[in-house]
């Protein structure tokens, strides 16, 4: 058994579940607690500071915090981490005076970024302050990369997207639209300092079947989707089948409707269990009266004069063993079912046909380039990857995560330094008593619910592709919506040295999360709080005083309530706000600075 | 922001009892103790061992009277009966409930002073009667309600928090209960939940009077250098002697008595109170052995716990006086009424 070490930052980081799942590692409890005082520019901002398009992510984040919410060990919605970011956008001020300006003066060095998406403009936001000079190449007339061309208007507004991406702009950050890049040869050879590539993983899959070249009216799903965004393709048939049921076919189909379609279905290849669509972008598609298919295998594209009629599947029959997976399948029949169109929505790859294998950038077997998982460098000095471009799809709040790490590198490369040596993330712990029986937070636990998000009607939403269908929350749902989170960031500190043994926190423990024990190895502990989930940590303390026992807690259950520390007559239990603090680019230098201050 | 109210929370696979019900459905208001005070924690113990016990808070009574100890009668069980007496006065409140319903459990809560001072004679009257019911005697040797003057059960040398050592021999509750023929006698700490669990339990199940007198810390005035009822002080001379693991009715379980070093005492409701003896020579059912073996202790420093006495022999008292079984409330007129004819019958018997 070993006292645990809460002084690794990562220690108390990790029991803010939704901060830890964010891969730009956003503060949540902190920006909720913001809008909960009505502070919306500040929540705004702090939410800027690391996931950058708040007003963007507030909408159409994939939200990996969602489902680690801690919410969901009492109950089984999370708290809507999501919806709560888009009110901090919707409901800022002007915070333009208080976003990083364009320095006075360039530092003279010059960035290439390929690629006008979430990536390209994260390393743009971190780098232009600090003076260098970015140049941003698009292929398409106007920006955003899969932010505009797969997510639909619907889903994301086009202001909403242009003005996040307008802040950057302002920062100096040259733009060239229109201006693809089509040899990485030739723009190495133009002299810039660095190069970042953030294409994107822009190729959609095709289905190799019977009829596939003979059958017109076959869409690649992101092609389709990029098409319609730049408006090429303004109507659909009447029916209409989706191959495939990701986060994209879900943009497919709801998309199709409002382009004229009818009759919509979604075709999977296996049970629900299995879809890799967001459960939410399941629910809102369903809410449109689009039918998911579940065990249709695609087998052949029926055609008639080269028109197509229709796509046969082979009906499918699974064996599932009890931790889920699929251990067997059979064909069970077959079906044809008739379609004017067919979107193919089975998945995207990277690819670039601009990279000249001469360029001295190496690709696996898989054509992915191999880049650094670190420092986000590719096989050759000074050439970044970020985004999917660098490891295939994710989603935007990956790229951003990138985005950040990759100008860090591209600063340190630029300033001769080495790129691994990289300033660790820290977490202050900071007092929040107030008094007797009051802390700077609001403690109280709330029983709500989870707010629904209101809808455009179903009848007036299909009129325009542009009509936003998710209306906001309201001020009665923003105000509920806020206390449901349990500021896990409200961090329960022990020091084992003033603990008395009393039993006081143990009693009061809404979740009966604490105990006292014997020293003993970390398994038997975990038995004596009934710690049941391993992915959490055991807090364990030094030995205490009186009788030598240890002081337990199961991280994974405590509801951050804060009686514990109401109820310890000696303050060994304190309720302390943590405080993340992930470096960008703009604070590399300083080390020396913060070192000598610490 | 304020909020000093405990949630109600029923977690995702949180345990049930026999009845469906979770832990939390055995609490009560909000402790309005001082934080740390030893009263909570055997709070948490009482209200452990009725959801252990499976008991329904209906069917369940709890009697005090004052001071802070007394207090905590609000604070566990929200659901069950309660009276809080007149000071000192909760034995006979108690006595009387029984004798008019002694078909649910009885529990009474009380403190030192309430029941060595004031209450003295209530309590030994009751301990003769051997009423059915469990006694929880919070001990923490000061009058924590009037700012810590020392009680009848403070120990010689016993400092106070501002002022001098306590001269007059203690009054030793479980030495008391032993003279006066108590028949289930045990000692506990409420640092010890373990014990404190298992013992209440015991207790709850015993038929006749128990009594747990449990060292209580008082964390505002009685916690200091020179006391002897501090957390430091009882953590330090802290003995255990015999351990107590009442084990409910189930022929499976009884098949492991065989274990030398077990005794188990059979109760009336069929279950079984399993002693483990940690000290070599000690018997809990001989009440003599018993005794000495707490004066003994008392003239040490140790502070000697477990069941130390335990007699399922003796009738309690609605037994003993042929009292109802089943609550008067539930017996019909007639029954309850046998008429004038029977009455003049009776006087005529007597006349």
């Amino acid at each position: 058994m070993k006292p645990t070490d809460t002084s690794d930052p990562d220690y108390f980081h990790k029991v803010v579940d939704c901060q830890w799942a964010c891969p730009a590692h956003t503060p949540v409890p902190a920006y909720i607690r913001l809008i909960s005082q009505g502070k919306y520019s500040d929540a705004y901002m702090l939410n800027r500071a690391s996931n950058v398009f708040p007003g963007i992510l507030g909408r159409v984040c994939d939200r990996p915090c969602e489902p680690a919410c801690r919410r969901t060990r009492v109950e089984e919605e999370p708290v809507a981490i999501c919806r709560l970011k888009r009110v901090a956008a919707d409901h800022r001020g002007d915070i333009t005076d208080r976003l990083p300006k364009k320095p006075k003066n360039t530092n003279g060095k010059k960035i290439a970024l390929v690629g006008a998406g979430p990536a390209s403009f994260t390393v743009a936001n971190d780098l232009a302050p600090l003076g260098y000079e970015c140049t941003i190449f698009e292929k398409f007339e106007k920006p955003g990369g899969l932010m505009r061309t797969n997510i639909p208007a619907f889903r994301l507004p086009e202001d909403v997207l242009m003005e996040e991406l307008g802040y950057i702009l302002d920062m100096g950050v040259d733009l060239k639209l229109g201006s693809p890049v089509n040899s990485m040869k030739e723009l190495l050879k133009e002299g810039y300092d660095a190069i970042f590539v953030g294409t994107g993983a822009a190729k959609g899959k095709d289905l190799r079947l019977p009829g596939r070249d003979e059958a017109s009216n076959i869409h690649i799903g992101i092609e389709w989707l990029e098409s319609v965004a730049f408006e090429h393709i303004e109507k659909i048939g009447k029916k209409v089948l989706i191959i495939g049921v990701g986060n994209t076919a879900m943009d497919c189909c709801r998309t199709s409707l409002r382009l004229g379609a009818n009759d919509v279905k979604v075709m999977a290849r296996k049970p629900r269990a299995f879809f890799k669509a967001s459960p939410w972008e399941l629910e809102d598609a369903e809410e449109e009266n689009v039918e998911i298919l579940v065990n249709h295998s695609p087998k052949a594209f029926v055609h008639k004069g080269g028109r197509l009629t229709g796509m046969t599947f082979d009906l499918m029959e699974y064996d599932i063993d009890s931790s889920g997976r699929i251990v067997d399948q059979k064909i069970v029949g077959e079906t044809t079912i008739p379609c004017d169109d067919v979107i193919l929505a089975i998945g995207q790859n990277n690819a670039f046909p601009w990279i000249e294998e001469t360029c001295g950038i190496e690709f696996d077997k898989w054509d992915v380039p191999v880049v650094d998982k670190v420092t986000f460098e590719s096989t050759q000095k000074g050439v970044f990857f970020g985004g999917d471009s660098a490891f295939g799809p994710l989603n935007i709040i990956w790229a951003v995560q990138h985005g950040h790490e990759a100008a860090i590198s591209i600063h340190k490369y630029c300033q001769g330094e080495s790129l691994t040596e990289r300033r660790p993330d820290k977490l202050t712990l900071e007092p929040t008593k107030m008094g007797m029986f009051e802390w700077s937070y609001n403690n109280s636990f709330d029983d709500s619910e989870r707010r629904e998000m209101d809808h455009v009607a179903l009848t007036e939403r299909f009129a325009s592709l542009g009509t936003e269908v998710e209306l906001g929350f309201s001020p009665e749902k923003i105000a509920t919506e806020v206390q449901r989170c349990l500021n896990c960031d409200m961090q329960t500190v022990f020091d084992a040295p003033k603990c008395t043994e009393c039993d006081a926190c143990i009693d009061i423990c809404p979740v009966e999360c604490l105990t006292l024990a014997p020293p003993a190895e970390e398994a038997v502990l975990r038995e004596a709080v009934s710690a049941a989930n391993d992915d959490q940590a055991l807090f364990i303390s030094d030995e205490l005083k009186f009788t030598g026992r240890v002081m337990l807690k199961d991280e994974d259950v405590c509801l951050h309530c804060g009686l514990c520390a109401e109820r310890c007559p000696t303050a060994a239990w304190d309720m302390q706000e943590g405080i993340v603090t992930i470096h960008h680019a703009g604070d590399q230098e300083l080390d020396e600075i913060f070192e000598a201050a610490e | 922001m304020v909020s000093f109210t405990k949630p109600k929370i029923r977690r995702k696979n949180e345990p049930t009892n026999d009845i469906g019900l979770i832990r939390s459905d055995y609490d009560g208001a909000m402790s309005t103790l001082c934080a740390g005070c030893g009263h909570d924690s055997v709070t948490a113990a009482m209200g452990r061992a009725f959801f252990e016990l499976a008991i329904e808070p209906y069917r369940a009574v709890k009697v005090s009277g004052i001071g802070c100890s007394s207090k905590t009668t609000t604070y566990f069980m929200s659901q069950a009966h309660g009276n809080n007496t007149v000071h000192g006065r909760m034995p006979a409140v108690a006595t009387g409930a029984m004798a008019a319903n002694a078909d649910l459990t009885y529990i009474g809560v009380s403190g030192d002073g309430d029941s060595l001072s004031i209450g003295l004679g209530q309590l030994v009257h009751a301990m003769r009667r051997n009423v059915n019911m469990l006694y929880m005697l919070e001990n923490n040797g000061v009058y924590g309600l009037t700012k810590g003057q020392f009680s009848a059960a403070a120990d010689i040398g016993s400092t106070a928090k501002k002022g001098g050592a306590n001269e007059m021999a203690p009054i030793d509750p479980c030495a008391l209960a032993l003279s006066v023929g108590a028949t289930f006698v045990a000692r506990s700490f409420s640092g010890d939940k373990e014990q404190l669990v298992n013992l209440i339990k015991a207790g709850l199940k015993h038929k006749g009077f128990a009594i747990i007198d449990v060292t209580s810390p008082c964390v505002s005035f009685n916690d200091h250098k020179g006391s002897t009822k501090s957390y430091e002080h009882t953590f330090k001379y802290y003995h255990k002697a015999v351990h107590a693991d009442y084990v409910p009715p189930s022929a499976e379980i009884r098949a492991s008595y065989e274990d030398g070093e077990t005794m188990p005492i059979e109760l009336h409701d069929g279950g079984v109170i399993n002693l483990r003896k940690l000290d070599n020579g000690y018997d809990p059912t001989d009440r003599a052995s018993a005794f000495s073996k707490v004066l003994e202790s008392g003239q040490s420093d140790e502070i000697l716990t477990g069941l130390l006495y335990i007699d399922e022999t003796t009738k309690d008292m609605t037994t003993r006086k042929n009292l109802p079984k089943r609550a008067l409330n539930t017996i019909d007129y007639a029954e309850l009424n046998p008429g004038a004819n029977k009455m003049a019958g009776l006087m005529k018997e007597f006349g």
